[in-house]
């Protein structure tokens, strides 16, 4: 184990490196999260439509994803997508994206499907669409519902964005091995690695905290 | 002279599954008429209120709306809903919006009022309620029966001809349930018509222009509240009625 002072120093020598890290990790897990919350919705729309050829499409998917390792899938969509001359950060952020997406699609069904039926009713009993009572009454209440899974999801995406060490993003767990084995000292690196995701995922925490609270105004 | 026909009902079937709920009903409900649908639980009174509003859709017999007869398959049931009203037992008001949002939600999303005239009319309508000074709360801080007259005055935002009203005190605390029944007394009164499944015989006796009984998915009989509920023609409501009162 290196001692604490090491670690200190190394800690501070190595921030601007870090820093540029984990900008990236950073970009990976929003840009890769926020695309797969569009991808969860549209899955769960499609379990809940009551089409069977949909309700496959959706189930095929979710299938795929969970039955497959995720850095299978991310060497899938590496390969897949470099013939199309997408960057490694892209084909990274694209298969955190479908991967996340299936759980996300879980998340929302659930919680979709927790809402009383009679809320439901009430609006087509005001003359609204079913289009229209699930945009404007059952999603906005289901988002609420979902926010505490969601939140756990978005911190698994976090973590899971080290897998994109894997097709050469420079991200935070790429630079700690890198280093760690160039200076032959991998054990502070990824001590200080770990560090990193400790305070991200943290921040993360409060950011779903404060947003479970915002809407919890009209309890 | 012959008032307007608002709802007629003509042979009316609905099973769910194995389960025949609705045995070749037959009703008419005029304009300003108020009709109290009465019977055990399981009789299919809820049921056939449903199906006149299309939340429940018939499997044989028609619906006429108004002169119209509704064809699911073909009539954009939504525009059928805006003028039938519903009043639920579990009030339904969307808990994500305040009183207000809630009673404009419809009008302005469904009928695209502007929210200016929207706000001003549900104001005039919470006043009628007597909830004016609830409108900026959600309503979780609502009592049962406030929750009810706020439903009330979200149904009535959408300018229905026809309210109907699904056991709308069932769920309520004794001592709320006074409240409701005035704010449909009230309606009654302006003329709304008006078609409500309740145990409260009180309000029936009093508020009813018809009392129908119906049993195990039949309309058993049909009479004016004193004649139905103080000289019951068939054996079936007498025992009904001597279980109740």
């Amino acid at each position: 184990m290196p001692s604490i002072q090491h670690l200190f120093e190394v800690f501070i020598s190595s921030y601007d490196q870090f820093f540029h890290a984990t900008w990236l990790t950073l970009k990976l897990t929003v840009v890769s999260i926020f695309i797969a919350m569009f991808i969860g919705l549209f899955f769960a729309l499609l379990k809940i439509s009551r089409i069977a050829v949909l309700e496959s499409i959706a189930n095929f998917y979710i299938f795929i994803v969970r039955g497959t390792p995720l850095i299978v899938q991310i060497f899938i969509f590496y390969f897949g997508l470099t013939e199309l001359n997408m960057s490694d950060f892209w084909a990274a952020t694209l298969g955190l994206a479908f991967h996340n997406g299936a759980y996300i699609a879980e998340i929302f069904r659930g919680a979709i499907q927790s809402i009383e039926k009679g809320q439901m009713e009430a609006g087509r009993s005001l003359g609204m669409s079913r289009t229209l009572t699930m945009r404007r009454i059952i999603l906005p209440q289901a988002f609420r519902r979902a926010l505490p899974p969601l939140g756990n999801q978005f911190i698994i995406g976090l973590k899971d964005s080290s897998l994109a060490a894997f097709i050469g993003v420079y991200e935070i767990f790429n630079l700690a091995t890198t280093q760690g084995s160039e200076s032959f000292d991998s054990m502070t690196w990824l001590i200080i690695c770990a560090i990193y995701y400790l305070i991200l995922v943290f921040l993360l925490t409060l950011l779903v905290s404060y947003m479970e609270r915002r809407l919890a105004v009209s309890d | 002279m012959s008032a307007k026909e608002m709802i007629r009902i003509e042979k009316l079937n609905k099973s769910f599954g194995d389960l025949h709920v609705l045995k070749d009903i037959d009703m008419t409900v005029n304009e300003s008429d108020v009709v109290v649908l009465i019977g055990a639980s399981g009789s299919g009174k809820s049921t056939l209120l449903r199906c006149i509003n299309f939340l429940e859709i018939k499997d044989h017999g028609k619906v006429i709306i108004e002169g119209e007869e509704i064809d699911p398959s073909t009539h954009n049931l939504n525009d059928v809903r805006q003028n039938v009203g519903m009043v639920f037992q579990h009030f339904n008001l969307f808990p994500h919006k305040t009183v207000l949002e809630n009673v404009i939600e419809a009008p302005v999303h469904v009928k695209k009022m502007s929210r200016k005239q929207a706000v001003e009319e549900a104001k005039v309508l919470l006043e009628k309620v007597g909830l004016a000074d609830k409108a900026d709360e959600y309503p979780s801080r609502l009592s049962g029966g406030q929750k009810q007259r706020v439903a009330i005055a979200r149904s009535l935002a959408m300018q229905p001809d026809i309210m109907l009203f699904d056991e709308p005190t069932s769920a309520l605390d004794p001592e709320l349930v006074g409240e409701v029944l005035a704010t449909m007394k009230e309606l009654a009164n302006e003329g709304m018509t008006m078609v409500v499944v309740t145990h409260e015989m009180g309000f029936a006796r009093e508020v009813a222009d018809w009392v129908v009984y119906m049993h195990d998915g039949y309309i058993v009989e049909t009479g004016k509240p004193n004649e139905l509920f103080d000289n019951p023609k068939e054996e079936r409501t007498q025992e009904f009625l001597s279980t109740i009162l």
